[in-house]
């Protein structure tokens, strides 16, 4: 079983990700999951989506509490929520951002867990590029496919022009394209499950 | 066709292969997204023949159901936590006039204090006003019983509840197989109503009944519902001859035979619980489960049968009589009675608190080795309610309490598990 856990906030399409996701997965042939964990329902507010992939039925139906993958859509929430909570220490962590981990104080905890890939991209400056809303999600889902390996970006494609349609699905494709490309070039794409 | 779409939407599509021809709809969290897919389906015309009415309350939406019933209408609604107590008279009616109204619960806690997450206390509040109430463990599950609540709900006159937890399951996107118009209408015939509100042919539906009959028409009420305890299997065996997989109201048993700790649960809960009952077996316990779908009728002597063979029986529930204990495991006793089986209740996940697997392998550990106590409330924090409780103790004007915690505990809903 591989699991990802997605942190943002309210209004910024954080559950529609694990949903994408669970749409890749599935177009890939996998048995996947996705559920949200809301907090307050409002905009803003800390919103957590979880999202499994295996190659049997999941039954398991527990929030992701050691996730294989960690996607942060909103680096305000670094500092609020303990976002690296149960995070695998072969795992992989996306963070939604222009600067470096470094760059955002993380030094300190990625020096302490050395076997966790991080890579952050700018995929709000991606979405606003390319779809004129800054909402990260499906950039991140491409950046997730080149970091992880775990799915084909043509996946990530396939379920974002599932879930939307027209200019925004060919837009939100586009700048999840990108990211996959900034992703690629910044890592080498590898497979792996804690 | 093979499908990963949202609980909420599978949950729509399968109402919507049974041709509901009134719907009545009214918005409330984590129901809404199933009632909002119909009113699409409807208004894209792919569910044809059908009248979605917009209500002003749940009180209205169950009351314009039963007056379509009444009428020979196939009807359906849905609603969650406080709209199922809002409707509540209404859904005495229902049962009490015999209208096979089906709905969906998108099960959620029941305030105060206000909470929108997920248990069982909403239909549990129900359990006794004569509907069936059926609990789905997976979103395949929730589209499976609704198909066969429509037969079983019209065949008997008897409403009926499909019991889905909210959120875990509504906004969960899994597979689902749903099944084409054809498969769903050989299954499905079209509703023959035993009784019919027609101008041509006037009759009263809801006479008062004194003394001399009360007793009588509930009685008559029970004997539907015994029916359903052969007609559930029925059904389910028919459904697997149709459609090609198994599903229905029986309990399912889960490496029960050499279990000598037997584990029961409703809906989705039971997932969770089979991994961590493959996790105990693979440590050498002799432990089993039964994912109870059907609560209502109650399947005592099929339950019996399952696990009356056990040394203890541990029942996992997201609901609580408060003052006694537990609502399942009452039923799980007298199911039991006379058979010496001490059954434990564990009370988890009221109000969306996660039921962990780590939590239920320590629980179900203590309890095999019989130093579990009789009730348990997983994962209650002890240090939060020794701390209000010295409040209460020591402050005669000690404040709310869900507010007196909260101060302590920090912002809603921002922990992982």
């Amino acid at each position: 079983m591989f699991q990802v856990r997605i942190h943002g906030r309210g209004g910024q399409g954080v559950v529609s990700a694990a949903e994408m996701l669970s749409i890749a997965g599935f177009l890939e042939d996998r048995h996947t999951q996705a559920f949200p964990s809301f907090g307050s329902e409002r905009m803003g507010a800390p919103v957590m989506a979880f999202c499994r992939f295996d190659d049997k039925e999941i039954r398991l139906r527990e929030p992701v509490m050691a996730p294989d993958a960690l996607i942060i859509q909103d680096t305000t929430l670094l500092h609020q929520v303990n976002l690296f909570e149960g995070v695998c220490d072969a795992g992989y962590v996306l963070i939604n951002s222009t600067r470096t981990p470094s760059e955002l104080g993380l030094d300190d905890f990625f020096a302490s867990r050395p076997g966790i890939r991080v890579l952050t991209v700018p995929a709000s400056q991606l979405a606003l590029e390319h779809v004129g809303r800054p909402l990260p999600n499906a950039a991140l889902l491409g950046g997730f496919a080149a970091l992880t390996g775990i799915i084909r970006f043509d996946s990530v494609a396939a379920a974002i022009a599932e879930k939307f349609s027209g200019r925004i699905a060919s837009s939100n494709v586009a700048a999840a394209r990108a990211a996959y490309e900034i992703a690629v070039t910044a890592t080498q794409g590898a497979s792996a499950a804690c | 066709m093979l499908k990963q779409i949202e609980g909420s939407r599978a949950v729509a599509e399968a109402v919507a292969l049974c041709r509901p021809e009134v719907i009545c709809a009214y918005p409330i969290t984590p129901q809404t997204h199933i009632v909002e897919n119909l009113g699409q389906l409807v208004k894209t015309g792919e569910l044809t023949d059908c009248e979605f009415i917009n209500v002003e309350s749940e009180f209205a939406a169950l009351s314009v159901a039963i007056g379509a019933s009444a009428t020979g209408a196939r009807a359906y609604t849905a609603t969650a936590s406080q709209g199922l107590l809002f409707m509540a008279e209404a859904v005495y009616n229902a049962s009490g006039l015999g209208l096979p109204i089906v709905m969906t619960i998108g099960n959620r806690a029941i305030g105060a204090p206000i909470n929108i997450w997920n248990d069982q206390q909403d239909s549990m509040s129900m359990r006794d006003a004569g509907w069936i109430q059926l609990y789905a463990e997976t979103n395949q599950e929730a589209v499976d019983l609704h198909i066969q609540a429509v037969r079983l709900a019209e065949e008997l006159s008897v409403p009926v509840m499909v019991c889905v937890d909210g959120f875990i399951l509504t906004h969960a996107y899994e597979r689902v197989d749903l099944p084409s118009q054809e498969q769903v209408d050989a299954f499905v015939p079209a509703y023959e109503p035993r009784q019919i509100l027609d101008p041509a042919e006037p009759v009263t539906i809801g006479a008062m009944v004194g003394p001399e009959a009360f007793t009588e028409v509930r009685y008559l009420a029970h004997y539907r519902q015994m029916q359903a305890l052969w007609l559930i299997p029925e059904l389910a065996e028919e459904f697997e001859q149709h459609f090609g997989r198994a599903a229905g109201g029986t309990p399912e048993p889960y490496h029960t035979e050499a279990a000598e700790t037997l584990v029961v649960a409703l809906g989705s809960v039971n997932g969770t619980i089979k991994d961590v009952v493959d996790q105990l077996i693979g440590e050498g316990l002799a432990i089993g489960c039964v994912s109870i779908t059907s609560f209502r009728p109650f399947p005592a002597r099929k339950l019996r049968e399952t696990i009356g063979h056990a040394r203890r029986v541990v029942v996992i529930e997201k609901s609580l009589a408060v003052g006694i204990g537990g609502i399942v495991s009452t039923d799980v006793r007298m199911a039991l009675a006379g058979a010496g089986i001490p059954v434990f209740t564990v009370v988890a996940g009221l109000g969306g608190r996660a039921i962990t697997q780590a939590s239920l392998h320590s629980t179900l550990m203590k309890a095999h080795h019989d130093a579990l106590q009789r009730l348990t409330f997983l994962d209650l924090r002890h240090d939060v309610i020794h701390r209000e409780i010295e409040r209460l103790e020591t402050q005669r004007r000690s404040g709310p309490v869900a507010e007196n915690i909260l101060r302590e505990l920090g912002s809603v809903a921002d922990h992982i598990g």
